[in-house]
This record gives C-alpha cells, sequence and structure tokens, in this order.
C-alpha cells in the first residue's frame, strides 16, 4: 500500500532535481550581448540589431518612474522591469528577420523591433 | 481607460478560470468557499506585498530575481495541482471501496485542501502582483485621474471575475460522476501549462538554453491577441510560437501527474463495483 506522503514527496524531489539541473547549466560565453533603454515610455533604439542565429543577453533600462512590462509575441518574451532599475533576459537563438516588442504598460508609445541578421 | 480595463481583465482572466474550475472541482470538500476565500485573500495580500518589493526583487541574482521568484511559484503550484488530482483520484477510490471512514483518508483530504488553498493562492499571486505593479504605476506616472483609473481597472477586473463565474456555472450544469473527470482534466492541462511556463521562464533567465527556439509558428491563423487565443493561453497555455523545450515540459508535466494518478491507486484487489463514480483521468 502506498503511503501518505510519496507520491507527493516524489514530485518534489523530481521539481527539485529538475530546478538544480537547469540552473546548474553554465552559459555559453559566446552571448552576444544588447542593451534597450526605456525613457518617457519611448524605447531607445528602437529599432535593435543583433546578430542571428546564436542567444542575445538583453539588459532592459528602464529610466521611467513608473514599471514596464517588456513584451513580444514573436520573441515569446515577457518580464516586469520597475521604475527606475534594470532586468535581464534572454532571447534567441534568433533566425534573420524583425521581432516587433512592446511596454504593455504604454503600448502607444512604446514599441519596437528587434532585427536579427 | 480602455487599455486599463483591457489589461486588469487580461491579468486577472487566468487565475479567475483557475479559481472557477477549483471552485467546481472541490464541491466534495466540507467548507470550500472558505478555503476558496482564503486562497483569493491570501494571494491578493501578498500581491500587494510582491509588487512594492519588486524593485528589490527584480535586483537580486543579477536582475533575475523576478524569474527565480517566477520559477519556485510555478513549480510550487504544479506540485499542489498534481497532489489535487492524485489525491482526489484516490479519493474517489476510497469513497467507493467505502473505506472513507479510516482516518487515513481523512487526513489526506485536510491535506488536499492545503493544496487547494496554496494553489490558488500562488496563481492569484502571480498575475495579481503585475495587475497591482501596473495600477501603482499607471496612477503615479500618468495624468490620468484616479477615478478613471478605478474605473477602468474596476470594470476590467469585474469582466476577468465575471469570466470565472461563467466557468464555475459551467461546469456546475454537469453532472456529479461526469464533473470530477472534467474538472481533473481541465486542472491536469493548467497544470501542464504550468510546466511549460516554467520551461520558458527558465530559458528566459538564461538558465535552460537548448530547444529554445519556436517549433512551428500558428500567430496567422491564431494570434495570441486574439480572443480566442487569450483564452486558450489562460486556460490551457496556448502558445502560438512554443520552444522544444516548453513542449516538453508540457507533455512532462502531463505525464508525471497521470503515472502519478496511475501509481498512488490502492492496488486492493476489492475494486469498486462502480468506477465511473471515481474522478480519476482517463
Amino acid at each position: 500500500m502506498p503511503s501518505l506522503f510519496t507520491a507527493p514527496l516524489r514530485l518534489v524531489m523530481l521539481a527539485g532535481v529538475a530546478l538544480l539541473c537547469a540552473s546548474g547549466v553554465p552559459a555559453i560565453a559566446a552571448d552576444a550581448e544588447a542593451t534597450l533603454t526605456l525613457k518617457n515610455h519611448r524605447f531607445t533604439p528602437e529599432e535593435l540589431k543583433v546578430p542571428a542565429h546564436i542567444r542575445i543577453k538583453l539588459t532592459l533600462v528602464n529610466e521611467d518612474t513608473t514599471p514596464e512590462e517588456f513584451e513580444s509575441h514573436a520573441l515569446n518574451r515577457e518580464k516586469v522591469v520597475p521604475g527606475k532599475s534594470k532586468a535581464t533576459l534572454y532571447i534567441g537563438p534568433l533566425q534573420p528577420g524583425k521581432y516587433p516588442f512592446f511596454g504593455e504598460y504604454n503600448e502607444a508609445t512604446a514599441h519596437g523591433v528587434v532585427i536579427a541578421e | 481607460m480602455f487599455g486599463t480595463a483591457l489589461i486588469l481583465f487580461r491579468e486577472t482572466l487566468e487565475a479567475a478560470l483557475f479559481v472557477g474550475i477549483l471552485a467546481a472541482a472541490t464541491r466534495d470538500l466540507p467548507q470550500r468557499w472558505r478555503l476558496i476565500g482564503m486562497g483569493v485573500g491570501i494571494g491578493t495580500a501578498g500581491s500587494g506585498l510582491m509588487a512594492l518589493a519588486s524593485g528589490h526583487i527584480s535586483q537580486l541574482a543579477d536582475g533575475l530575481g523576478a524569474d527565480l521568484l517566477n520559477a519556485i511559484i510555478l513549480c510550487v503550484a504544479f506540485i499542489m495541482l498534481a497532489w489535487h488530482c492524485i489525491s482526489s483520484a484516490q479519493h474517489g477510490r476510497e469513497m467507493s471501496s467505502e473505506a472513507r471512514q479510516i482516518g487515513h483518508a481523512v487526513a489526506q483530504r485536510e491535506q488536499a485542501r492545503s493544496a487547494v488553498v496554496i494553489a490558488i493562492a500562488l496563481t492569484v499571486l502571480r498575475e495579481g502582483a503585475e495587475a497591482v505593479l501596473f495600477i501603482l504605476g499607471y496612477v503615479s506616472g500618468h495624468n490620468a485621474s484616479p477615478q478613471a483609473v478605478l474605473l477602468g481597472g474596476g470594470a476590467g477586473l469585474a469582466a476577468g471575475i465575471a469570466t470565472g463565474v461563467a466557468m464555475y456555472l459551467g461546469l456546475s450544469r454537469i453532472p456529479g460522476k461526469h464533473l470530477f473527470s472534467v474538472t481533473n482534466k481541465l486542472i491536469l492541462l493548467f497544470a501542464a501549462a504550468l510546466a511549460a511556463q516554467l520551461a520558458r521562464t527558465l530559458t528566459q533567465a538564461g538558465w535552460l538554453q537548448t530547444l529554445s527556439e519556436p517549433l512551428w509558428d500558428t500567430s496567422g491563423p491564431l494570434p495570441m491577441t486574439s480572443p480566442l487565443g487569450v483564452l486558450l493561453h489562460a486556460l490551457v497555455g496556448y502558445d502560438a510560437r512554443p520552444s522544444g523545450m516548453e513542449l516538453l515540459f508540457y507533455v512532462g508535466g502531463l505525464l508525471l501527474i497521470v503515472a502519478g494518478t496511475r501509481l498512488s491507486r490502492p492496488r486492493t484487489s476489492n475494486a469498486p463495483k462502480s468506477p465511473s463514480h471515481s474522478p480519476q483521468l482517463r
């Protein structure tokens, strides 16, 4: 007869092991880096050129006092950046092409496109 | 104002649908409304705290603090849902084999109750913190009047909650013996969606880097921004451009719960006479 705790415990352990494995993977040295700055609810640059086929470490700098959610359906990413702070996320490796993004909280002004080439 | 309403609606939808499903799924639990109220209350209070602490959280772990916290929340929520599925399958089996008098089964149901509260609290927390952050930012950063924000936000929130209530009422029309099989399947898919979201969070934070390219693109026929896309995303984790890792976690999550449900069934010889009453996964 299975005991009370085995099944949930087994799940906890499995999830823990999965997370440990995931966090233990070292980053490849060959990541490209790029920065997007947000000011007055606009991104700079609005056209961000990045190399295709490698992973990109993207730093989001929010110089506004209000938070913003960086969102891109094409890149399959969303990340909240609080006011006056920075956040990091990884995108790609991307096929050459255009990948629009926007700030969900200020969609009228905050938008741009990642161009992979 | 319409923009505020739309954002609040999107942030509320997933949690509201989930609470609606769990409310229907826990019909056999005594005091379920108190449990659900508790989960929503804890989640809402936590959302406020998390929004206020967001500046600090995002600076942790080299700018990846929010992703780390998100990953932990997703993991725990997934485990709670898996636990709910497994324990309710056992419960059905025990009910029909008249073993429910045994303290064992009762104790297990007690634990399942905490799983329900935690799962609801975490789902509300995940969505709620973003909603609170947005509202706080909107009030301080725009020249919009607080009334307009309150009205728009309130309308969005109400629309989200109404969708959850509609979900609950719809499910409640399902006759007893089929209800649990439907809700368990919905919870199973919801849990798999959490697993896929975990994969996306880990990839976004750079902790996972294989299989990160999209497998397919259905954003043409069914964009994520269309009403159906939004609904399916909230309900079963629809993604127009899923990465290989997301699909792997989704399927892995499904298999883990189904296997757990099967394995944890008591292997007694006196099988229930009416298996149709047991809310098990098929």
